[in-house]
């Protein structure tokens, strides 16, 4: 009778390599924290100047880098090292970028609560002095003018991209590539002064409308529709043009009935974010459409008022009743963020209905 | 409802660069004609020629004629939409379009041309394409669904469908089974053998197995070396071809000698 003897289980498995446990990261994260506190204190203390958060978290930061590189190389071995280094250094650049935006979403609320309430959506400014009055005006004016501005770019950015995409060769193509490249680079204000140079033409110096508004913010809108139109109609696949050419049908309407529509998503998501993009310019509006504090329909004729140009308005020139100005103006940068989150979900949510569906 | 295509010295140029040269093939109608040869010699490109698809890449252009039933396709004044609605095209990859729905897909022919039909004319066609294509006891529950969620082979015959559905004359496969498993391929081969008692089928493939099982005449095409164009080296019934090719290259090819 023979026995078999398995191989033993606790032999060493050749596969394995030291490893930190879960918490060490964290608990060298708050040892670093902690050194960084007491030097923070230290120099408070000798200097007599406040506690200072940033030598906080810039000291503990870098300990922690280098301490957590130094165990893991030790403990983990080198290719170990290197990530841990580069997956602080990536996540702490991620933090630095947000403290801005954090920091700028908190000033605004907590400032522009002041005077978020109904009286500041339902009057304008007209005779108002000191206290009160609202951003209606400046909430239709800024709805229309962009509103103008995308009616003439939308069109005229979807037909370029598609130009570009579908029919464009040589020389006249490489040309509107090379100035929409430009035409993206252009300076709000030059395009402020351009639209006000057209108007003046027409209806002479001195010239105030809400259509010159949305005439300058097309000019900085255009290229932004056609660039991101472009990418998402490169994106389509050539089997679906050539499946659909190879039923007999004809390309204009290849395009119309099958490119457009698989790019559809793509191209609703670029032209709500050049919306985005163009609602909080503050340099060509105050040109050519001016400012009022009378509400104003027509974007043919006459001032209006925009939030930007509002908020920029009360905070230039305020009354006797300082606060009541400044708190205007951080209520509509409030309401103006509002608006561009609002169209950024609005992009996401129809992107969502629209993209063409898997069926699995 | 099949016709016959003639194609007499052929030559097609992608720009300066000659791509093939002088083909000459008579293609029977209701019969398969199999185009085979190694990658790059070309019977793709005099493929997509015979219904003008080739010109979708910018600088393509022919110059000899291919006559569907006596009228040249590259004849002065013809327009390649109408050539494109007698000649019917299925493609290596399959392409449902991902926007629509199965039955949106089999009627996309008539969809994206705009033309009126009644809803019975509509559901009449849609189930007489999907029959032709083997695939209706498949989805014919389902017909709402994106077409894009069927398997690789569905869809490949759901292509078929929408390439049947415009009643062609003539259909051309390019290696249609070249991204489909054993079972959906037997099935693609099935439906050929059904399909070429309507129409003239000419199809592309790399499977000598799959050339000789379906076709009734095979031409095979070679290439002297990169940068030379293509060339139609032997056509004849298939049997001859795999069996007593009357060229050495052809004889090569097939038994696998080739190279």
């Amino acid at each position: 009778m023979t026995t078999t003897i398995a191989p033993s289980r606790t032999a060493q498995n050749p596969l394995t390599a030291g490893q930190l446990p879960p918490w060490a990261p964290w608990g060298l994260l708050g040892v670093s924290l902690l050194i960084g506190a007491a030097i923070a204190g230290l120099i408070a203390g000798a200097s007599g100047s406040d506690f200072s958060v940033v030598i906080v978290g810039l000291v503990g930061f870098v300990l922690y880098l280098v301490s957590v590189t130094v165990v893991s190389q030790l403990i983990e071995g080198g290719r170990k090292a290197a990530d841990r280094l580069v997956t602080g250094l990536v996540v702490g650049a991620f933090l630095l970028a947000l403290i801005p935006l954090i920091s700028l979403i908190v000033t605004v609320v907590v400032n522009g609560a002041a005077r978020f309430d109904l009286q500041f959506f339902t009057w304008t400014m007209r005779n108002i002095v000191g206290e009160g009055g609202g951003v209606l005006h400046a909430i239709v004016g800024t709805v229309l003018v962009t509103l103008w501005a995308a009616i003439i770019s939308v069109p005229v950015g979807i037909f370029t991209a598609i130009y570009l995409v579908e029919y464009g060769r040589g020389a006249l193509a490489k040309a509107i590539t090379f100035f929409v490249d430009v035409m993206t680079g252009i300076p709000s204000i030059v395009a402020g002064l351009f639209a006000y140079a057209l108007f003046a033409l027409f209806a002479g110096e001195g010239v105030r409308s809400g259509l010159g508004g949305a005439v300058a913010l097309s000019l900085l809108m255009i290229p932004t529709v056609v660039r991101s139109t472009e990418e998402m109609l490169k994106l389509v696949p050539n089997d679906l043009r050539e499946a659909s050419l190879a039923l007999g049908v004809p390309k204009w309407l290849t395009i119309a009935k099958v490119v457009l529509p698989t790019a559809l998503a793509g191209i609703v998501t670029g032209v709500t974010l050049a919306i985005a993009r163009v609602i909080g310019e503050t340099a060509p509006l105050l040109i050519i459409a001016g400012f009022t504090t009378n509400m104003n329909y027509n974007v043919f004729d006459g001032r209006m008022m925009t939030l930007p140009v509002f908020a920029y308005n009360q905070y230039i020139s305020p009354g006797v009743q300082e606060q009541a100005y400044f708190d205007r103006a951080w209520s509509a940068a409030l309401v103006l963020i509002l608006i561009v989150m609002i169209l950024n979900i609005g992009a996401r949510v129809i992107a969502h209905f629209f993209a063409p569906k898997s069926g699995r | 409802m099949s016709k016959r295509i003639e194609i007499n010295d052929l030559d097609i140029y992608y720009g300066a660069f000659k791509a093939v040269e002088g083909v000459s093939i008579d293609i029977e109608p209701r019969a398969v004609t199999a185009f085979i040869g190694p990658s790059g010699c070309g019977k793709s490109t005099v493929l997509r020629s015979l219904n003008r698809m080739h010109e979708v890449i910018a600088g393509a252009y022919v110059d000899g004629e291919v006559l569907l039933d006596g009228a040249n396709l590259y004849g002065p004044g013809v327009d390649p939409v109408n050539v494109r609605r007698q000649i019917g095209m299925v493609f290596q990859r399959p392409n449902p379009f991902p926007t629509m729905t199965i039955r949106e897909n089999v009627l996309a022919g008539v969809l994206l041309n705009n033309r009126r039909m009644s809803r019975s004319d509509q559901d009449d066609l849609v189930e007489r394409s999907l029959r032709g294509a083997n695939l209706w006891n498949e989805v014919k529950d389902r017909l709402g669904v994106p077409g894009s969620g069927l398997s690789g082979g569905q869809q490949q015959r759901l292509c078929i469908a929408r390439a049947i559905a415009v009643s062609p004359d003539v259909l051309l496969m390019d290696e249609p089974c070249s991204a489909l498993d054993p079972i959906s391929t037997l099935a693609i081969e099935d439906l050929i053998e059904e399909l070429k008692t309507e129409y003239t089928i000419v199809i592309v493939t790399h499977n000598m197995q799959q050339a000789s099982r379906v076709s009734d005449k095979t031409a095979f095409f070679n290439i002297a070396g990169t940068g030379k164009p293509g060339k139609l080296i032997e056509f004849d019934e298939t049997a001859k071809i795999f069996s007593n090719p009357s060229v050495q290259s052809t004889e090569d090819y097939v038994s696998g000698r080739f190279g």
